[in-house]
């Protein structure tokens, strides 16, 4: 069902009243916060394109390597680039990581056009008072995620390559025994260990 | 609403993040997520997971001419289609299901209900009705059936589930939902294979009722 009515958990935030640069704590967030908030609150095409220019060709790497043939995952991008810019309005940096929101939507927007199904998506959450941006708690969870990455780079080579056949790939359990040949209970208990280890990562992180 | 206790198993989360889970499957996990604030932050831990890997990938060449038709069209006008809403107690991706209109709802022995959303060779998922106080029919299954309760209560042999409870039974368990007294208990039931009734009569009945 198309609509280009907004409902109310879609209004429009209005216009951070610190712009972005402007606030000693917001210069702190990362570069590409700071990007997608200028596209967020003042629809900043060059913010844009600069956000374009880093996500469009690694989106394209994993659509690829989830087995779109280029010229599909071009049309993915495309799809999911403009998502961005028209979604912008529910991009929340106190939940959500730019990476990680943009890869939410190109999960969706791949999987509505492989299947040719809407994929099912839970409800956004309602903005019951539109919140101000705190510099504070954006650097926090940026900090948090940073730790994620040092955790994802001491995973031993094994693990690695089973996280991001999980995350990257578009395999099922089944597909990656095929793949490796070691056994799906295996690997499922694999995936979980590093998965363990991540959420330790994240939780130390939370309880600190 | 009571509180949580039983929720999407974390593996689950993980590949529904990765795109891996079945159309049923997803419809289960979607409709928890929007009742369930702990499941939505687990989720967005995995799709934190899947930015960093994705900022760490691959970055092919990307067409320029799909570059300069992104920005041709940001200033059009596009219908940007409306994310899912709830609708009594119907969870937003359950209500989109349903096309925004009242379930209709279908017998399938006793005085147990069922609307069917979506059915393949491989899964499948379902509401269903269960007025207080009734059981399902006794039944196992192959592969994997997750439950949601969006109203009522049920219980069988391995606890009770309130409203945003999910159960996980695999093929090992085999077990007869009970709806607790006083509501009726409405469901969100998905399985990766069709359920296997141990009555012979639903058996019989079952490739005319789609269960």
């Amino acid at each position: 069902m198309l609509n280009a009515a907004t409902s109310i958990q879609d209004r429009p935030r209005p216009p951070a009243s610190d712009p972005v640069g402007a606030s000693p704590g917001m210069s702190q967030v990362s570069e590409q916060t700071q990007w997608m908030l200028l596209v967020r609150d003042a629809r900043d095409k060059q913010a844009f394109a600069r956000l374009f220019d880093h996500f469009a060709p690694r989106l394209k790497g994993m659509l690829m390597r989830g087995g779109l043939q280029a010229g599909l995952a071009e049309e993915v991008v495309q799809d999911t680039m403009l998502s961005v810019w028209h979604k912008a309005h529910l991009f929340d940096p106190h939940r959500a990581q730019v990476s990680g929101w943009v890869y939410q939507i190109a999960r969706n927007r791949q999987i509505d056009v492989l299947r040719k199904e809407r994929r099912p998506v839970p409800e956004e959450l309602k903005g019951d008072d539109v919140q101000e941006d705190d510099a504070l708690q954006i650097i926090a969870l940026e900090q948090q995620t940073s730790r994620l990455r040092a955790a994802l780079a001491q995973l031993s080579p094994e693990q690695r390559v089973l996280v991001e056949q999980a995350y990257l790939g578009d395999l099922s359990h089944s597909e990656l025994q095929g793949l490796t040949g070691l056994p799906l209970g295996t690997i499922k208990s694999r995936i979980r260990l590093g998965l363990k280890r991540l959420r330790r990562e994240l939780q130390n992180k939370q309880t600190t | 609403m009571s509180e949580i206790r039983h929720h999407i198993p974390d593996d689950l989360l993980a590949a529904y993040a990765g795109g891996n889970l079945s159309y049923a499957f997803s419809m289960v996990v979607a409709a928890h997520v929007s009742m369930c604030v702990e499941c939505r932050a687990q989720l967005s831990s995995h799709e934190t997971v899947g930015g960093a890997l994705l900022d760490d990938g691959d970055t092919p060449s990307i067409s320029q001419a799909m570059r300069q038709s992104v920005f041709a069209r940001l200033d059009e006008p596009v219908p940007v289609p409306q994310s899912p809403r709830r609708m009594g107690v119907f969870p937003g991706p359950v209500a989109q299901a349903l096309g925004y209109e009242d379930p209709h709802w279908r017998r399938i022995g006793g005085s147990v209900r069922q609307t069917l959303l979506h059915r393949s060779d491989k899964d499948s998922v379902r509401l269903l009705y269960i007025p207080a106080g009734q059981a399902v029919p006794d039944h196992g299954h192959n592969g994997l059936e997750l439950t949601l309760v969006l109203q009522g209560a049920f219980s069988d042999e391995t606890g009770q589930f309130g409203v945003g409870d999910v159960e996980v039974a695999d093929d090992s368990l085999e077990h007869t939902p009970v709806a607790s007294p006083g509501t009726p208990c409405i469901c969100l039931a998905a399985t990766d294979a069709r359920l296997r009734f141990n009555a012979v009569v639903p058996r019989l009945l079952q490739p005319v009722l789609g269960i």
